[in-house]
């Protein structure tokens, strides 16, 4: 029985009152909002991003590519709101662009790590045995290499550029997710109905997507949001060190290095605005994360 | 010929020997001088087989060469002076013998002399490099026939034909005299170790970090060095550096910087800093891939050239980047070099920027090539590589190409251009004397010059070089010259200069007695360098 | 407790040999011929016997399973090989420039530790409180913070203060000197580099200690103490604060591969001398026994860390003895 009523009714009777499972997703969300500031405010960064990276074309007002010499090394002025970069491109433009490709790498390495960590995590704590010993051996090999040292490594193989960027850092990514869904995986495996279902004939898949799947959503979420911010660190990483996304391409890493270091003293604005939005970007995501987690936490829930 | 080699040898002799006056106050002696190298480290240290400015910078102070540009008129195309020899050669031969005397009383550092037949060892090493070795320059010296040291004192060149280009070839600053007992022993020993006769002793290597050397007591040259010794710094990043002076941590740095930071630390530091600036010989070049399509196509390669308003480009880019100045194929200071009305009669140095583009396009719809997407190759290092490479994305994109970057480290760089992995590489032609006749030689082909990475063949050109390296008027020679370079940049298109560089060495007020010359290679061996403290 | 330290140690094995094949494999993978690049890298000529000779010497000749059993057995033994960049045996390429990085990993745990671990259990203490929310906020900075951007920021901050406040701006040291020689010009240049690098650790350090705080603070005995009439601090001190820095022990095994990973960035904008520096230098050129070396150290320091946490927290922690 689903009590339909409007949000501020909710708020005014006191949300705790409703019994668990009987809220609608918008009132879980506003719960969250109430319960949760700073995860709340996290998720406004987050999504102020988004937007800007979604609408580039139309927030932004210049090209971000487009050189300018006549207006090299601008300070902020109403026509450049942050200034410009030794190029004369502005820099507004650049980091509202910059948004479109941290936000790319940033949720497609994610995604990517998380779904394959999940396959590989929640199928090697079903399937058990001989599987579930080399799977994790070879996933600990991984494990052993720190996260820029192996996309170092892939990137000198496959060479720079987005594309391999994304595949460099999903790769280390991906068994650090395999290793914490695993875990909860293996608590679900243990629970009799598990059996039970093998008992009555059901298939590997039904009783993996119907029954483990859904039970390590919440962790799955939460790495997700974490994964996002570490790809975004590690992007702006490799492409300071030369090795990550190339010129012209508007990307926050690339835009720190090179001029922005020779100008930090005479135009400290190319240096401070990209750093800022990865810093800011990076914050909302761990705060949602954060809050995401407490939400999500069972302990934390009856307090 | 004779006669104007002779005058340029006359030049050199009076040069010898004038003693070196310094402005106003007397040289002090002693003190130590800190000076950074822009790089993480030289792949190894001996100047035969290296071309990076990192051996010249970490080694040069502990060796001699035969001859050198004049220390003290560095910026001189034709001012040569004695380091190891006596006086300057005798010539024979129509020009085709060198008689060289060298100086009494040189010693290495161990304490061994220095004979003529060290100074023909390394000369053979450098011009026939044993077998598995290279020699860097080794085709600069295809005039030269054989070596030798008739006598403790003589070293004799034989040439197989008499050119302009032999001296300031002997002046290179990477043709150290080593000794011809370790030569012998082991020609790789110079890669790790040092063994010199120059102004200063080798102390200690820390290897990434720094090079320390002290002064010989037993140099040749009366009252030099006059430092005590000095340490360079390992620093690639401009940053560091430009940090580096504005702390005192370092006193300057030798190859250049851009004119943001010199405009940084005059602002910061004024009278403690002083700047010194010179055209540099070294030029950017683009060399389309003439075995990829569609740079197989001359139209297409022209109208390349034809996009780019260099006239407009350049003083802007001077502003941001360390390049200049518009020029042909020859350093605009040298007396080969174009006037600036003969450079505007070649294709992309037309005074008529939209006519060019016009041109540009018209072209590229002729060989059917209109709005085609290809990818510069270019090198991982800002000044100016990245600068230049993407102001020229920007110039293509203004006759509709789409070009983008492939920005890849300097050893896969080298590697992509040597594979012919590249659709148009930006790369620069970096010479140090400033040798014309030799330094054009980058244009030829890879079958005459193996450092072309054009894959192209042409014996038109190849005739023309040699006729215009055989050449012994002047005058003549600069007319060839001219056909020369309208033959590689406006009628065939095979590798286009784009802006060559513009150096400028600020440093600390208190370093005296160094000169800037056009090459970072030059004048390195820190001996005249005091310190007013 | 015997079986779990010996068989948590006979596992450190296969992990490295796992570790150091996917190492091989990676490098082999790389596409370009080492010693073509190598050769030309400063655009000199060459020839063909060059190459092969430079092939030979490098042991490229031989099969690729005899090259790897090489390199698994040089490495057992102390023998990395030499670098192809430089030709100087890569051991001691390592070794000179080790000590300043393992100088910055140090001062960075140990600067770190001692601001987080305060901030933590205060954190935990006013658990909701203002103060609560200003130190999480600082510690999410630094998680989200990229280093080498705090490294830029520090210099800046470093040149215009002291040219503010003396006249003339002071910049830390550029070359480095060991600690025993002149401790303030080895400390003065190294402390910048620690604070960028310990930021990231301090505030997972700081987030770690205030939730195991917190759990530790809801258990029985505290209550059983406060109720016994103890004095908050005592309770802290001696009760809370042990047990709540168990998992804070595992956190360091956890760190120090960003610690490292934060060293490949830091060291580029401090210009140190250090592993990171080499490592990034050795990726851009090529050099793959210096990069094979450098990845396995950098896997077995953290295999191993890894290993001596989880033997030290099997010892503390009297609950997993017995499993």
């Amino acid at each position: 029985m689903t009590i339909a009523a409007s949000p501020s009714d909710i708020l005014a009777a006191g949300v705790d009152d409703l019994p668990e499972g009987h809220r609608s997703l918008l009132q879980r969300a506003l719960i969250f909002c109430r319960r949760q500031p700073l995860g709340t405010f996290g998720l406004v960064l987050v999504v102020v991003m988004a937007v800007a990276g979604i609408c580039a074309e139309w927030i932004a007002p210049y090209s971000p590519t487009a050189n300018d010499f006549s207006a090299m090394t601008e300070p902020p002025s109403w026509a450049h709101w942050l200034g410009t970069d030794q190029f004369g491109r502005d820099l507004l433009s650049r980091i509202v662009y910059g948004a479109r490709t941290a936000l790319i790498v940033g949720f497609s390495c994610a995604i990517i790590a998380s779904v394959g960590g999940m396959v590989l995590g929640v199928g090697s704590a079903y399937f058990g045995g001989r599987l579930d010993l080399y799977l994790q051996a070879v996933l600990d090999v991984v494990m052993a290499f720190p996260l820029i040292i192996m996309a170092l490594a892939v990137v000198a193989i496959f060479g720079t550029g987005i594309h391999n960027v994304i595949v460099a850092i999903t790769i280390p990514l991906i068994p650090r997710c395999a290793r914490v869904l695993r875990s909860s995986a293996l608590s679900i495996r243990e629970v009799p109905y598990i059996d039970a279902a093998r008992a009555c004939g059901f298939g590997h898949r039904r009783i993996i997507l119907r029954h483990m799947v859904p039970n390590v959503m919440a962790p799955f979420l939460i790495l997700l949001t974490a994964f996002v911010g570490q790809a975004i660190l590690a992007e702006a990483s490799l492409s300071y060190l030369g090795l990550g996304v190339q010129e012209p391409v508007p990307a926050w890493g690339l835009m720190l290095q090179g001029g922005a270091e020779e100008y930090a003293s005479t135009a400290p604005w190319i240096a401070i605005f990209p750093g800022l939005a990865i810093a800011l970007t990076v914050f909302g995501f761990s705060l949602f994360g954060d809050a995401l987690r407490d939400a999500l936490d069972p302990k934390m829930r009856d307090r | 010929m004779i006669r104007f080699l002779s005058r340029l040898i006359a030049a050199g002799v009076t040069a010898a020997f004038a003693i070196p006056v310094l402005a106003d106050e007397p040289p002090k002696q002693g003190g130590m001088l800190t000076y950074m190298i822009p790089a993480d480290a030289p792949p190894s240290l001996d100047g035969h087989r290296e071309t990076t400015y990192a051996t010249v910078h970490t080694a040069a102070p502990f060796y001699s060469t035969l001859i050198r540009v004049n220390p003290e008129n560095p910026s001189s195309t034709t001012d040569f002076v004695c380091d190891l020899c006596a006086a300057m050669p005798q010539l024979r031969d129509d020009g085709k013998t060198y008689t060289f005397k060298i100086r009494d009383g040189v010693k290495f550092h161990d304490g061994s002399p220095l004979t003529a037949a060290d100074v023909a060892a390394s000369w053979n090493a450098i011009i026939h490099p044993p077998e598995g070795m290279t020699s860097a320059r080794e085709s600069f010296y295809v005039m030269v026939d054989r070596v030798e040291a008739p006598d403790p004192t003589t070293v004799v060149f034989h040439l197989k034909f008499a050119t302009g280009a032999f001296l300031p070839a002997l002046a290179d600053p990477f043709a150290w005299i080593y000794k011809k007992e370790i030569l012998d022993k082991d020609p790789r020993w110079f890669e790790k170790n040092i063994m010199g006769s120059g102004p200063f002793k080798f102390v200690g290597y820390e290897i990434g970090q720094s090079i320390k050397g002290e002064r010989n007591p037993e140099y040749y040259r009366q009252g030099l060095p006059r430092l005590e010794g000095f340490t360079g710094i390992y620093a690639e990043k401009q940053a560091v550096r430009v940090e580096a002076m504005r702390g005192d941590r370092a006193a300057m740095e030798f190859r250049g910087l851009p004119p943001s930071a010199r405009d940084q630390l005059v602002k910061e530091l004024g009278d403690k800093v002083v700047v010194q600036e010179s055209d540099w010989n070294c030029g950017n070049l683009v060399t389309p891939n003439h075995k990829k399509k569609p740079f197989d196509d001359v139209r297409v390669r022209r109208a390349l050239l034809l996009a780019v308003d260099q006239w407009h480009g350049a003083p802007a880019l001077a502003k941001i980047a360390n390049v200049r100045t518009v020029g042909g194929v020859v350093f605009p200071g040298s007396p080969l070099a174009a006037t600036k009305e003969e450079l505007q009669q070649l294709a992309g140095f037309w005074p008529d920027i939209e006519k060019s583009r016009a041109e540009a396009k018209r072209l590229l719809k002729e060989a059917g090539a209109e709005g085609v997407t290809f990818e510069l190759l270019n090198r991982n290092v800002d000044q100016p590589y990245k600068y230049v490479g993407t102001w020229l994305i920007d110039e293509w994109s203004k006759v509709g190409l789409h070009a983008s970057q492939r920005v890849v480290p300097t050893g896969p760089w080298f590697e992509a251009m040597r594979s012919g992995n590249f659709d148009v590489v930006l790369e620069a032609s970096c010479q140090s004397v400033v040798n014309p006749l030799l330094d054009v030689q980058k244009a030829l082909p890879a079958s005459v010059f193996t450092e072309n990475y054009g894959n192209y063949d042409d014996q038109k050109e190849i005739d023309l070089y040699q006729k215009m390296l055989h050449e012994p008027d002047p005058a003549t020679q600069r007319a060839l010259m001219r056909e020369f370079e309208k033959h590689v940049v406006d009628g065939e298109a095979h590798e286009f200069p784009m802006l060559w560089w513009y150096r400028i060495i600020p440093h600390r007020s208190y370093v005296k007695g160094w000169k800037i010359s056009p090459s970072h290679y030059l004048n390195q061996d820190l001996s005249t360098v005091w310190l007013d403290k | 407790m015997y079986r779990y330290i010996v068989k948590r140690i006979l596992l450190v094995i296969p992990t490295l040999v796992g570790a150091a094949a996917l190492v091989f494999l990676l490098m082999r993978l790389i596409p370009g011929d080492i010693c073509v690049v190598r050769l030309g890298s400063g655009g000199g000529t060459f020839d063909a016997r060059a190459v092969a000779t430079c092939h030979a010497q490098l042991g490229l000749d031989s099969p690729v399973f005899l090259q790897f059993v090489d390199f698994v057995w040089g490495f057992f033994r102390g023998d990395f090989g030499t670098s192809m960049w430089s030709g100087k045996p890569v051991a001691y390429e390592i070794a000179a420039r080790f000590p300043v990085s393992l100088e910055i990993c140090i001062m960075a745990v140990l600067i770190s530790n001692i601001i987080a671990i305060p901030l933590g259990t205060i954190s935990a203490l006013k658990q909701d409180r203002p103060i609560d929310f200003v130190i999480r906020t600082i510690s999410i900075a630094g998680l989200a913070t990229p280093n080498f951007w705090l490294g830029i920021l520090l210099i800046l901050a470093i040149l215009d203060i002291s040219q503010a406040a003396f006249g003339t701006p002071w910049m830390p040291p550029i070359d480095y000197v060991p600690i025993w020689q002149d401790p303030l010009r080895n400390l003065s240049m190294v402390i910048w580099p620690a604070l960028t690098v310990g930021y990231r650790t301090s505030a997972v350090t700081m987030r770690m200690t205030r939730s195991a705080m917190i759990e530790v603070l809801r258990e029985d005995y505290i209550r059983t103490a406060r109720a016994k009439g103890l004095i908050e601090k005592v309770i802290i001190n001696r009760h809370a604060l042990k047990n709540a820095l168990l998992p804070v022990v595992t956190l360091i095994g956890i760190e120090a591969a960003f610690l490292i990973g934060g060293l490949v960035v830091t060291e580029q904008v401090f210009n140190l001398n250090g592993i990171g520096r080499l490592f990034v230098q050795s990726v851009q050129n090529q050099d793959y026994t210096m990069t094979q070396a450098l990845v396995m150290l950098v896997v077995a320091v953290f295999v191993l860390t890894n290993t001596v946490v989880d033997l030290i927290y099997a010892w503390l922690d009297p609950r997993i003895r017995y499993t």
